[in-house]
């Protein structure tokens, strides 16, 4: 669905992605995972044909992205980080705008606006104002009106960003619903339980590089399965172990005060890169 | 084509629509004073080339607002571009440079069309009665082109909006007072009138003027106006073009 062959992009004198190389396949859910200014959104512009790449080959759904044409921007499905609704237009009216500006019938539109309004417990709000609706309400449409035209690919440029916890497990629940249906989805994200739940493989991208890609079981698997937390004087040390009787061992040991957790991707990414994602 | 350029005219639309309640009052309220301070009590007994100092007025103030307002898209662009990040949704569908570019000017050429339909109310008010024919129009429509085109280009290079604000300074404000708005642009003397009359705004003025009276309006100035709007909307596409990435 998406090959990605030495893809470089540099902005002036900054290299935002460095020969990054990585595939998804069809129906899958792939997380890129990375802290800030790690180059995610940048990948997600190249794959949308938001901007040109410097070099590399960049494939989606058939379509060379070398030249990206109007044709391959039909198989994408964009929610950006930014919230980019009509905030004076309703919700319909923003949906509207979608179907005229990927050319869909006025029947398609109406059929599919209702079933994805309905899809996202939404259909009760057709008329109200974008500026009248909550943080979340706000994500959910963007959502569904990304996939208004039933795009090949659906990209998520960290989806949940500024949203409480509640709301983003109801977001997080949307997505599995997506991918229930086949949809191959593309996560951005620098929120560890996101990719976590959500992802059938994480690639970690650091500085424009990648740094691995595999799934989020084997990349905490690497470090054990639980890790303890110990806060020293200037610092956390963590420590790892396969099974929980050996950390109990561990603390009965020791006089220090400890937090017992599972592994998580942070401490792959800690360990593979040195740094931590958030 | 069609399609992408009418999907962009119709959002422009709805936000208009949206807002025309405070639209209508807020663009009475400039030809207003003109016509209360200029045209009433300045102007009372002044005669201009044959005519009332009102009439001859409205017809540059109809040149002016239809300058004014299609240019006022410019700031529409950027709204959506900087603070609303609408340009990403329009870039991210399928839908030509060419066709985006045509929906918003056709989307300046509205806004100018309902401006001047305020005017000539206005102007009605007053008792000025002015030959609307096809000439007029027409001239109206070459003049909105031209700088609903050249609003869509520069906000495609501007960086900011506050870099918007300094070009209606320098270029929009300028002209508005030098393009034979106000006073006939025969009182400059001749090297002065060269260059007047090489802002687009002096020949929609004067083609108006002369439209509005019932004359004939002088058919090289409607070819000016023709190729500058022309020029400004090819790089105008050009300027999409750059402004991705």
């Amino acid at each position: 669905m998406i090959r990605i062959q030495n893809l470089n992009k540099t902005y002036k004198s900054t290299q935002a992605l460095i020969n990054v190389n990585f595939q998804v396949n069809k129906g899958e859910l792939f997380a890129f995972l990375g802290p800030n200014g790690a180059g995610k959104t940048t990948t997600i512009r190249i794959l949308t044909g938001l901007s040109k790449l410097d070099s590399g080959l960049v494939m989606l759904n058939g379509f060379n992205l070398e030249h990206p044409g109007i044709e391959s921007r039909r198989q994408c499905g964009l929610v950006p980080q930014s919230i980019n609704l009509d905030r004076e237009l309703s919700v319909i009216e923003n949906l509207n705008i979608h179907c005229r500006l990927f050319r869909m019938t006025k029947e398609q539109s109406a059929s599919r606006i209702d079933e994805l309004l309905d899809y996202v417990e939404m259909s009760d709000r057709k008329k109200t104002l974008v500026k009248n609706l909550s943080g979340g309400m706000k994500r959910r449409l963007m959502i569904a009106r990304a996939l208004l035209h039933s795009p090949a690919i659906l990209f998520l440029d960290e989806p949940t960003v500024g949203l409480d916890a509640a709301m983003r497990r109801k977001i997080w629940a949307l997505i599995r619903k997506i991918q229930q249906h086949e949809t191959t989805i593309f996560l951005t994200t620098h929120y560890i339980e996101e990719a976590q739940f959500l992802a059938g493989r994480v690639a970690f991208i650091d500085n424009g590089a990648i740094v691995v890609v595999d799934t989020p079981e084997s990349l905490m698997k690497q470090k054990g399965t639980w890790a303890l937390d110990r806060l020293k004087e200037d610092d956390m040390e963590t420590l790892f172990f396969n099974d929980r009787n050996q950390a109990n061992d561990y603390i009965a040991a020791h006089k220090d005060s400890f937090t017992l957790r599972r592994v998580n991707l942070e401490d792959s990414f800690l360990a593979l890169t040195g740094k931590k994602i958030q | 084509m069609i399609h992408g350029a009418s999907a962009v005219y119709y959002r422009e639309i709805l936000i208009l629509r949206r807002r025309l309640s405070r639209l209508v009052p807020s663009w009475s309220v400039s030809p207003l004073l003109y016509l209360i301070a200029f045209g009433y009590a300045m102007g009372k007994q002044v005669t201009v080339q044959g005519h009332s100092y009102m009439e001859f007025l409205i017809p540059g103030l109809i040149a002016m607002s239809s300058m004014t307002h299609a240019f006022a898209i410019s700031s529409e662009i950027n709204i959506a571009r900087f603070y609303w990040h609408i340009f990403e949704e329009i870039q991210a569908a399928p839908v030509s440079d060419l066709s985006y570019v045509t929906g918003e000017v056709l989307a300046g050429m509205t806004r100018a069309i309902l401006a001047i339909l305020v005017i000539l109310v206005l102007g009605l008010l007053f008792g000025v009665v002015l030959s609307c024919n096809a000439w007029f129009w027409l001239a109206i429509l070459l003049n909105s082109f031209v700088f609903a085109s050249l609003a869509v280009g520069l906000a495609m290079l501007v960086k900011s909006h506050a870099d918007q604000t300094l070009l209606t300074s320098f270029v929009i404000t300028p002209m508005a007072f030098l393009g034979g708005t106000f006073f006939p642009v025969e009182n400059f003397p001749a090297w002065t009138q060269k260059i007047i009359y090489l802002l687009p705004l002096t020949h929609a003025a004067t083609s108006i003027r002369a439209a509005a009276f019932g004359d004939v309006p002088a058919l090289s100035s409607l070819v000016i106006l023709a190729v500058i709007g022309s020029l400004f909307f090819y790089i105008s596409v050009l300027c999409v073009k750059k402004a991705k990435d």
